[in-house]
Formats: structure tokens, sequence, C-alpha cells
């Protein structure tokens, strides 16, 4: 990718996240109920989306960290990892701020989603105490890559069995229910999609860019 | 008669950016032994632990045959035993129960007549009733050689074979040494140079 | 073969007698286990002997019990092996499946000791009516399962880094996560009188949850023992 062509990209994600920005505050409030708050819904939700992202990127390095034992898989799932916390932790204080305006209270652990999101926080924050509690790099790297994998069956049981199990206080049909199906006009819909799109290309650039620092890290120390 | 073989092949062992073992070859076949010397810090127990598969080189291989079959690396612990210092017995356990244990695990027909006999070998007759975390550091020295050799492992590592051991405990381990040469495979990596004698071929380490 | 299959589970059952045996001699996981839940549990029933305690609070309060006690204990079984550096020569005797299996059984039957002491202290201290008790025993006993399997791989874990006790309880809460809300919900139902019916949602977790754990315990295990 030439320079001009990443700089012409670069410049067109700047654009579009800025519509996205002003759109999502002059555009009528996307969920009546709720009102203003609920456009909160732009932004929280794809940081939720991330986090789960990051996670997957993360687990498959870890797998195959395991597998080739090369420092620069090991490196790329602990980044991911680190991207991921860092979006968990904004999801979760997005998400509170908007427990707090619609229903008035900043947290419910009876709320599926919430314990959801605290699950991750509480996966990522445990990878990364487990991390700095191994002076060995390679051992860091194998028993990082392990709790990973271990810890992940509990994502998909919070996040499908569970709100099945508990009543739920997520708006669920009003903008999105449990199916993701969207009961929303096509205004809300595009800038939603534009919003989430414009997050995830973030993810994975502050992600390539970080590994390739990273790849260039190591060479240099080769030579 | 079948034959073992250990062989080495540009072994390599990085800690982060400390390299302790850079491209180290060589190859023993039984019967027959092998030395390893080099001053403290150059990687001589190191080397004998990726030769025990307790740990794993970051480079090269180490490839065990048994009449040119090559076998598997998850499956060598049943042809290696080692006696060294960083492999303690289980000090909570009696003799008798530590050589019972480890010859359940090792598929090894185990009887008190057995064990006696094992015990008087290595100089611990009349001990196997008392919890090894009473013995003297020379008789823990003295039950690993007796853990090692139930087996009877084709390769016998020995890191540091002498240590902690009195006159009558080296002309035991002497002995060991003779008898596994005779028919397999014996590594022995230390500093004295007496217990190098009758090794046949020696590698120094740091050099 | 069927003699290499025997010899697999003779294997780890010598490993599990050895470390029953070892125990039984230091009482060293026991003390800590049995004082840590004898403690708080009297603790928890003294401070609320004047509160009227509605059902789900009393489950809740058991299971907390319960898991922290666990904390406090159920890594030394790895912990031991590492610090006394038998963890090595174990290495050259047993393949890691067999080590493993031994020592979630040891894990398994430590908790359900647990269980079987604390469960009648705190059905009398707290004055639990138990309308059904036998669904109330499945549910502990497949909660206690599932907390020694899922907490044995992460004692392994744990037992090769540096700041152990604490780090313990970090990796293990998310994961006992799942399994805390089904013992929770299913003791909560069992003991409002709900039997069966009522917990038979959290019973099916429980038991899909211990068996995805040790499976996956199982595969993940060699990565440790040998990392």
């Amino acid at each position: 990718m030439t320079s001009m062509v990443r700089k012409a990209l670069q410049f067109g994600l700047f654009l579009l996240l800025a519509g996205v920005i002003w759109f999502s505050f002059s555009t009528p409030a996307p969920q009546q109920q709720i009102g203003q708050a609920s456009r909160i819904f732009y932004y929280h939700i794809p940081m939720a989306w991330l986090t789960v992202v990051a996670y997957a990127v993360s687990l498959i390095f870890s797998i195959k960290f395991l597998r080739t034992k090369r420092e620069l898989d090991d490196y790329r799932a602990l980044w991911a990892a680190e991207i991921g916390t860092m979006f968990c932790v904004l999801a979760t204080i997005s998400g509170s701020l908007f427990a707090k305006v619609t229903w008035g209270v900043y947290w419910n652990w009876s709320e599926p989603r919430m314990l959801s999101i605290f699950l991750l926080l509480l996966i990522y924050g445990a990878y990364l105490a487990l991390r700095a509690a191994i002076p060995n790099p390679e051992r860091r790297g194998i028993l990082g890559a392990v709790y990973s994998i271990f810890a992940f069956p509990t994502v998909p049981f919070f996040i499908f069995v569970m709100p099945r199990i508990m009543p739920s206080l997520h708006p669920t049909n009003s903008v999105v229910n449990q199916n993701l199906k969207f009961t929303m006009g096509l205004e809300v819909r595009l800038i939603f999609f534009v919003s989430l799109f414009c997050f995830t290309v973030i993810f994975f650039w502050i992600y390539f860019l970080g590994v390739k620092l990273h790849r260039l890290k190591l060479e240099h120390a080769e030579s | 008669m079948s034959t073992i073989s250990l062989q080495a092949a540009e072994l390599r062992k990085e800690f982060g950016n400390l390299k302790v073992i850079k491209g180290l070859s060589f190859s023993v076949a039984a019967p027959g032994s092998l030395g390893v010397t080099g001053r403290n810090g150059s990687g001589k127990s190191t080397l004998m632990k990726l030769l025990a598969g307790i740990e794993s080189p970051t480079g090269g291989k180490i490839i065990l045959k048994e009449s040119e079959n090559e076998i598997a690396p998850e499956n060598h612990f049943h042809y290696l035993k080692m006696v060294a210092p960083e492999m303690a017995l289980y000090e909570m356990l009696s003799g008798y129960e530590n050589l019972q244990f480890f010859a359940r695990l090792a598929d090894v027909e185990w009887s008190r007549k057995q064990a006696d006999e094992m015990l008087a070998r290595v100089g611990l007759a009349g001990r196997g009733e008392d919890l090894v975390g009473g013995y003297s550091s020379g008789m823990k020295q003295r039950l690993k050689y007796a853990v090692a050799l139930l087996p009877s492992p084709k390769v016998l590592l020995l890191d540091e074979p002498t240590s902690n051991l009195d006159e009558a405990g080296k002309a035991i381990v002497k002995s060991v040494m003779a008898e596994q040469q005779k028919e397999s495979i014996l590594i022995v990596a230390t500093n004295e140079a007496e217990d190098l004698k009758g090794v046949e071929q020696v590698i120094r380490l740091g050099e | 073969m069927s003699s290499k299959s025997s010899g697999w589970v003779n294997k780890a059952t010598a490993v599990l007698v050895k470390d029953i045996r070892t125990e039984l001699r230091t009482r060293y996981s026991l003390n800590a286990l049995f004082m840590f839940a004898f403690t708080t549990l009297v603790v928890v029933s003294f401070s609320l002997r004047q509160a009227a305690l509605k059902v789900d609070i009393l489950a809740a309060l058991y299971w907390i019990i319960i898991f922290f006690a666990s904390m406090s204990a159920l890594a030394g079984v790895f912990i031991k092996e590492e610090d006394t550096k038998t963890a090595q020569t174990l290495k050259l005797y047993a393949k890691p499946s067999v080590i493993y299996t031994g020592k979630l059984v040891y894990n398994i039957i430590l908790l359900l000791l647990l269980c079987l002491l604390v469960t009648p202290l705190f059905v009398i201290l707290m004055d639990v009516s138990v309308p059904d008790p036998l669904p109330f025993v499945v549910v502990i006993l497949l909660g206690a399962i599932g907390l020694a399997g899922a907490t044995t791989l992460i004692g392994a874990i744990v037992a090769k880094a540096n700041v152990r006790g604490a780090l313990f309880a970090v990796l293990s809460f998310p994961i006992l996560l799942p399994l805390l809300v089904a013992a929770i919900g299913g003791t909560n139902a069992v003991l409002s009188g709900d039997g069966w019916i009522g917990a038979e949602n959290d019973i099916k977790l429980l038991i899909a949850y211990a068996v995805i754990m040790i499976a996956i315990s199982v595969v993940l295990f060699d990565f440790v023992w040998n990392g």
C-alpha cells in the first residue's frame, strides 16, 4: 500500500468517523422511550463488539503460539488482549453511564449483558495479571495462552445461555432484540453500521501498527 | 538386543537474550558414555534438562532411537532417567513408599525384597521405613539413585553425580556408572575430573 | 491395548494415593480448607443471627463459603510439587494425562469432603430447612465436582507463577462464574421447595460445565505441565 493511498484511506476514515459523531447527535434519538441517552448505542455497542473481536484475535494467536512457540505470535496475542482491555473498560464505563441515565442505577448484576462485559473485563484483567507474575518469557506466553483458551468457554455461556435464564433490563424489542434483528429506521441503521465499521477499522489499525512495531524491534535486535 | 542411540542436532537454548547453548551437536550409542563438563554457568545442567526432556530446546532436536526407530519426544521419558540436584524425592514419604510409587509409575514389578536389594545396593539398607525428610543429604542422593535405577533405564543422566556423597557413596556411584556403560548409555555432567574417569567422550561447554 | 489402559488407571491411582498419603501426614491443605470454611461459617452465622434470612441469601452464602475455602487450598496439590522440586522428578516417570487425572480426583475428593463437613454444619448453624434432601445433595455434589474440575488446571498454572494465592483467586473467579451462578441458582431452587423441576436447568448447566471444563483441562494440561 503506497503512502498516498494509505493517507487517503486514513483521511477517509477520519471523515467517516467525524460524520458518525456529527450525525449521532444531530439526528433524532434512535430510541424514543429512552430519549437522548440512547445515542450512546452508537458507541457503546461497537466498543462491546470490539472487546469480543479482540478476544477472538488474541485467542487465535494464543492457539497458534502453543503450536509455533514463536515470540511474535505470543506478542500478537498479548497486544490484541491489551487493546481489547481498553475497549472493554470503555464499554463497561459507557454501559454503566447508560444504565444510570435510563434505569437509575450504575450497575445491575441481574442484567446478563452487564454481567458478560464484566466477565470479559475479569478475564482480560486475570490474563494480564497472570502474565505479570511470570518472569520467564516462554513460560509466560504458554501459560497466558492456556488461560486465554481455558477462559473462553465461559464467554459464549454468558452471552448466549444466561439471557435465557435471567430477566433483562436491556431494551430488547425496542432497538435491538435478542436475535440482533434491527427494528429501527434506515437513518439509525446507517449511522450505527458506519460507526461499527469505523471502530473495527481503528482496532485493526492499532493492532497491525503494534505488531509491525514489535516485528521491527525483533529484527533490529537480531542485527 | 536392541540398540539405543541418543543424538543432539544443533541444539540451542536461549532465555530471552541469554544464549546458554549454541548449536551443540553430538551423538552417543549404547553401550557408551558421554561426559559434559565446563565452568559454572556454562550450561551443563541446562543441557541435562534438555536431554531429559524436562525443558524444551529453543532450536535443534534431540533424537532418541531404538534399533534405528525414532522415538517420539513425549515417550522419551520411558527410556531416560536422571539424578540431579534439582530433582527431589518425596520427603513426606518413606524410602519404601518412594520406591513403590515410582515403580508403579514406571511399570516395574515391585516387591519388598526387590526394594531391600535396591536399598542395599545404594547403601541404604534398613532405612526404607524412615521418611525421606529425615535422611541426610547424602542419603537422599543415594535414594535418588535407587529411584533412577529401578526401571533399568536405557539412558542414565547424572548431573553432579557425587554431590553430597562420602567415599563409600562415591564408590557406589562409580560402580553404577561402570554398569550402565556396559550395556546402555551413561551421560554425566560434572566438574569433578574424578567422575569422568572411564567416560568415553567428553564435551566441554562454554568455550 | 487393555493392559496399557488399565496401566493408565493404575498409575493415576498411584498419583492419587501418593497425594492422599502425603496430605494425611502433613494435613497442610486439609487444615487450611476446613479452618477457613469453618471460621467463615461461624462469622457469617454469628453476624447474621438476628436476621431472618431468605433462601436465596442462604444459597449464596453457602457457595461463598465453599468458594473462598477452595481458593485457600485447592492449588496446593501442584504448588507442593513445584516448591519441593518433585515436579521435575515426576515428569520423568509419568505422562501428563496420568498426573492430571490423579490430581483432579484428589481435588474432587478434597472438595467433596469439605462439602460433607460444611453442609450439615451450615444447615444447623444457619437454621436451614431442607424440603427435599436428594436434589439438594445432588446440586452440591455437581457444584463441587465442577469447582474442582475448573480449578485443578488453574492450580497447575499458578504453581508455575510468582504470586500464587491472590493470583489463584483472580484467575479462578471469571472461569467459575457460570458454575457459581448455576450452583447458587440450583441450591436456591432446591431450598425453596421447587425440587428437581426448579433446579433442572441449573443441574443441566452444572453437568455441562463440569464435562466441558474437565475435557478442555485434559487437553491443555500437557502445555502447562511441560511448559
